[in-house]
């Protein structure tokens, strides 16, 4: 009854955010920034910021996440930021050595203005970056956008610090992955391999915040992109972007800048989008698909088969990050679920409504943006009484107050683990979400059924 | 000792060898370091969180208000709009031309909705750049609605997160003394600085009533807005987490002339002594009759369990990072019960007096930390081969990759440590932690055990040379 409070009439609220869902650009920023090798992210701002993202992280993967803090004070929010930085990248060096620092700016030196571009030409001009030590930088106003843009962003600035081109033919192709778990990264990299394809993927958290436990506290992870790898992906022959809010932008730039030319796909979530991937991956690498992918995507196809009058007609509300979204929607719907809302915090634009409705149709409801937050959704869930939501953990309030299974998927799951090491992606990820589908729908429908139907065998 | 970054070296001291102890604390952390620590606003934010009746309204973009989510396990026995988040959510265009407004509008419709009992307005980083003029919005938005609706000055880079804690009390000094009609008994408390936290609060209140004395109110756990307006009647204000609390108290003993007293809730003869500080303060033979019988009673229950863990916990070793440092102190002394030493014991916020008292509570070769990092503390760890961490949120998964086992003292514990019964949970987390036959499969309990054979045989061979 913890959202008791929420009415089932909705109203037009214009100052005000309940619930959100979404946070701010600095942590998804923070998050890209893990996933290239011996990195140190650093926040440019208040102490708080960094503690919070941190502390947000590490209650979602329960692993250690680094980053460094300008520790702004109050005179560093009057002058400028600019002595802050220069100490911090001089201290970070000498302490944390790390390869390379990725610095994301925060609400407080968007608004003071710190040119971040400018410190950063003068630590290197003062000697304060070692040699062959790079830092780099992204923008991530938290007044603009949300986690999903801070990411996207961050993964931009490591194409216009690092990404050259040089001529050279590397025979490789780019994935620009997304604000995916390193579950997910660690998959798509797996398929690449199993279609003997070269391929640089970037930003890559996997064995960064879901490493093993080898008895060692390691500032640094095995994991990630390599600083020269992100830079050979300017010589790269293709690129293939990984949705559009988190990963578009990345691409472009490649191209623009270095002349790599990139398709933009929605996220491999669910068997369509796997499988406009997978042709893709075909097409640009000249390669053909290998039986072991081929076997994954019939038991998906055999189990979507076995299960689908379970699926069928069962009514969904989704709640979480857009790309997220869009392929989890055609997902749903190529299983006949129904797709009743679909909201998401981040002001995800016109295209991202479109693409959702080019597979539900008019009937949905889609919200993004100014006042889609959990509270609306609520009001949605309570209006429209789904069988199933989907969300990541936040959303449990909503699922407990109104009896209705969750389908935890998104960012911050912080009440179960399973994210971090199984992925969503893939063929074998489509498996994965059918299976919490099927055990959601069927635990519901053991829990309610009169003694006389309770069935042994479904 | 292993190698630190100089300007940290004041901060950093190892009892027995280095002379005179000096601690440089009260310092901001150094730009560039994986600090530990938080801002103002998280310092506002985690002292009035638990009040549940009270609207906390976050003007700021939408970051501040999602990452503070009810992420504290601070219960509520009544209402829960506390546990909730609402936002201004800010976006660029009120950045360039102001929020006024749209704190104004989100607050009117907020009251309107929920008719909190008071609202809180707490001020981010951005609001000190932009100028809004929170204060007056607040005014207004109090004139309108009829209720107390208090900013709290709490930008995030005006400090540290003790300064947040200021901010935080000067706010609830505002709502104290504002209900002049209720009365309280003679001998009656506040209890400040306890957050209920897996309801340990209720403990706390529960040895207070058995003992007769009556409480005003709690700041903050299940905290209630009418409570805290008529907290100036009572007699005595019992301070707990000194360092987000002690300031109002000298501000109530300033304006209301109420005496306080500090006081831990940790660990068996810190809650003893609270509660007889208590008895004696009121010096009434019923009540100290009481409070006798009531320790006697409880740690008669409690030590037979204690010692049955502390013949499994004997000699272990153990490092405290935490954010106040009277807290500090209890788990030193609450781990000695169970015959674990301390090896290294730190705290986010503590100051100079606090870091003599632990120097002097603490053992030979114990190492003392103010605002240390990871890659510290993890060193420290490893050199001085612990078996446990005592930490929150951020320290948890380091302890374990290392093979380190961990308790939760901070925001996530999920079983109430205060009071006689807490220190029974306490024993059992420990207990829990470290004899966890997960470290079997740890590398690290390999080489350790490893590391300690070839000790082992190395001063057996010594002694049969000599």
């Amino acid at each position: 009854m913890l959202l008791r409070h929420t009415p089932e009439t909705l109203t037009d609220r214009s100052a005000l955010t309940v619930n959100p869902a979404k946070t701010c650009q600095p942590v998804g920023a923070m998050y890209a920034a893990l996933g290239i090798h011996n990195c140190l992210p650093h926040s440019h701002g208040s102490q708080g910021c960094c503690a919070y993202h941190r502390s947000a992280l590490t209650r979602h993967y329960k692993d250690p996440v680094m980053a460094t803090t300008s520790s702004f004070t109050e005179g560093a929010s009057v002058f400028g930021g600019q002595a802050n930085l220069v100490e911090a990248i001089n201290n970070i060096f000498a302490i944390y050595g790390p390869d390379i620092v990725a610095v994301h700016t925060t609400c407080l030196s968007e608004v003071i203005g710190d040119d971040l571009g400018q410190i950063i030409n003068k630590a290197l001009a003062d000697g304060k970056i070692p040699k062959g030590k790079r830092v780099i930088h992204t923008n991530t106003p938290s007044f603009k956008g949300s986690h999903v843009t801070g990411f996207a962003n961050m993964t931009q600035s490591m194409v216009q610090y690092l990404s050259e081109h040089t001529g050279k033919g590397t025979g490789q192709i780019n994935i620009i992955p997304g604000f995916v778990e390193p579950s997910d990264m660690a998959e798509i990299k797996r398929n690449l391999s199993m279609m003997g394809i070269k391929g640089v993927l970037f930003p890559d958290t996997s064995e960064v915040v879901n490493g093993p436990l080898d008895g060692r506290f390691h500032m640094y992870p095995k994991g990630g992109a390599t600083v020269s790898q992100i830079t050979s992906a300017g010589d790269s022959a293709f690129t293939v972007s990984l949705g559009r809010t988190a990963s578009l932008s990345a691409a472009k730039l490649l191209d623009t800048k270095c002349g790599v030319p990139f398709t933009n796909l929605d996220l491999p979530i669910g068997i369509s989008a796997m499988d406009a991937f997978v042709d893709c991956l075909r097409k640009t690498a000249g390669v053909s698909v290998p039986d072991s992918i081929m076997v994954e995507r019939g038991q998906v196809v055999d189990v979507m088969t076995d299960m689908h009058q379970y699926f069928y007609g069962k009514k969904a509300a989704l709640v979480g990050d857009p790309d997220q979204l869009v392929s989890l929607v055609q997902f749903l719907t190529d299983m006949d679920m129904k797709i009743l809302y679909v909201v998401t915090g981040t002001p995800a634009g016109e295209k991202f409504e479109e693409r959702i409705r080019s597979f539900t149709g008019d009937d949905t409801v889609i919200k993004y943006g100014a006042g889609a937050d959990m509270f609306y959704f609520h009001q949605l869930v309570k209006s429209g009484k789904p069988d199933l939501i989907f969300g990541n953990t936040y959303a449990k309030y909503i699922a407990r107050d109104e009896d209705i299974p969750l389908i935890r998927i998104g960012f911050p799951i912080y009440d179960r683990v399973g994210h971090q090491y199984f992925p969503v992606v893939g063929y074998r990820g489509a498996m994965r979400l059918m299976e919490k589908i099927l055990n959601a729908v069927m635990d519901r429908q053991d829990r309610d059924a009169p003694e006389e139907s309770f069935e042994l065998v479904m | 000792m292993i190698e630190i970054l100089e300007a940290r070296k004041g901060q950093i001291f190892e009892k027995g060898t280095e002379g005179t102890f000096d601690m440089a604390c009260d310092k901001v952390s150094v730009a560039g370091s994986v600090s530990q620590r938080a801002c103002v606003f998280c310092g506002s934010r985690v002292v009035l969180y638990p009040i549940a009746d009270a609207l906390h309204l976050i003007h700021g973009p939408v970051g501040c208000a999602a990452y503070t989510w009810d992420i504290r396990g601070s219960l509520s026995s009544g209402p829960e709009l506390h546990r909730l988040s609402f936002s201004t959510d800010l976006r660029e265009e009120e950045v360039i031309y102001g929020g006024e407004k749209k704190l104004y509008a989100a607050l009117t419709e907020l009251i309107g909705a929920y008719h909190p009992k008071a609202a809180f307005v707490y001020a981010t980083c951005i609001i000190g750049l932009i100028g809004d003029d929170i204060q007056a919005v607040c005014r207004k938005v109090s004139d309108e609605q009829g209720i107390d609706v208090i900013p709290v000055h709490s930008e995030g880079f005006r400090g540290t997160k003790k300064d947040g804690y200021k901010a935080a009390c000067e706010a609830l000094f505002r709502l104290i003394g504002t209900d002049e009609q209720s009365i309280a008994a003679p001998h009656s408390i506040n209890i400040l600085g306890d957050f209920n936290l897996a309801g340990e609060t209720w403990i706390i209140k529960e040895y207070y009533k058995q003992m007769g004395v009556e409480v005003v109110s709690c700041m903050t756990g299940d905290g209630r807005v009418d409570e805290i307006r008529r907290a100036h009647k009572a007699a005595m204000n019992v301070v707990q987490c000194s360092g987000s609390m002690t300031y109002l108290a000298k501000m109530m003993e300033k304006d209301y002339g109420i005496p306080f007293e500090r006081v831990s809730y940790f660990g068996i003869e810190d809650t003893a002594d609270a509660l007889y500080k208590v008895a004696r303060h009121f010096n009434d033979p019923a009540i100290l009759k009481n409070t006798e019988e009531l320790v006697r009673k409880e740690v008669s229950r409690i030590y037979p369990e204690v010692e049955a863990y502390r013949k499994y916990l004997e000699g272990k070793k153990a490092a405290i990072y935490v954010g106040g440092s009277f807290k500090a102190f209890s788990l030193v002394k609450a781990l000695r019960h169970l015959g674990i030493a301390t090896a290294i014991v730190g705290s986010q916020t503590g100051n100079r007096e606090d870091y003599e008292y632990l120097e002097e509570i603490c053992d030979e070769g114990t190492i003392i930390v103010d605002d240390t990092n990871p890659l510290e503390l993890s060193r420290f760890m490893s050199e001085r081969n612990v078996d446990l961490l005592i930490g929150g949120v951020k320290e948890r998964p380091i302890a374990y990759k290392m093979g380190i086992a961990f308790c939760d003292h901070n925001h996530e514990r999920k079983e109430a440590l205060a009071g006689f019964e807490g220190m029974i949970n306490f024993c059992r987390e420990v207990h829990g932690s470290i004899m966890s036959p997960v470290w079997q499969f740890s590398p690290a309990k390999c080489l350790r055990a490893q590391k300690e054979e070839m000790e082992d045989a190395n001063s057996i061979r010594q002694a049969a040379h000599s």
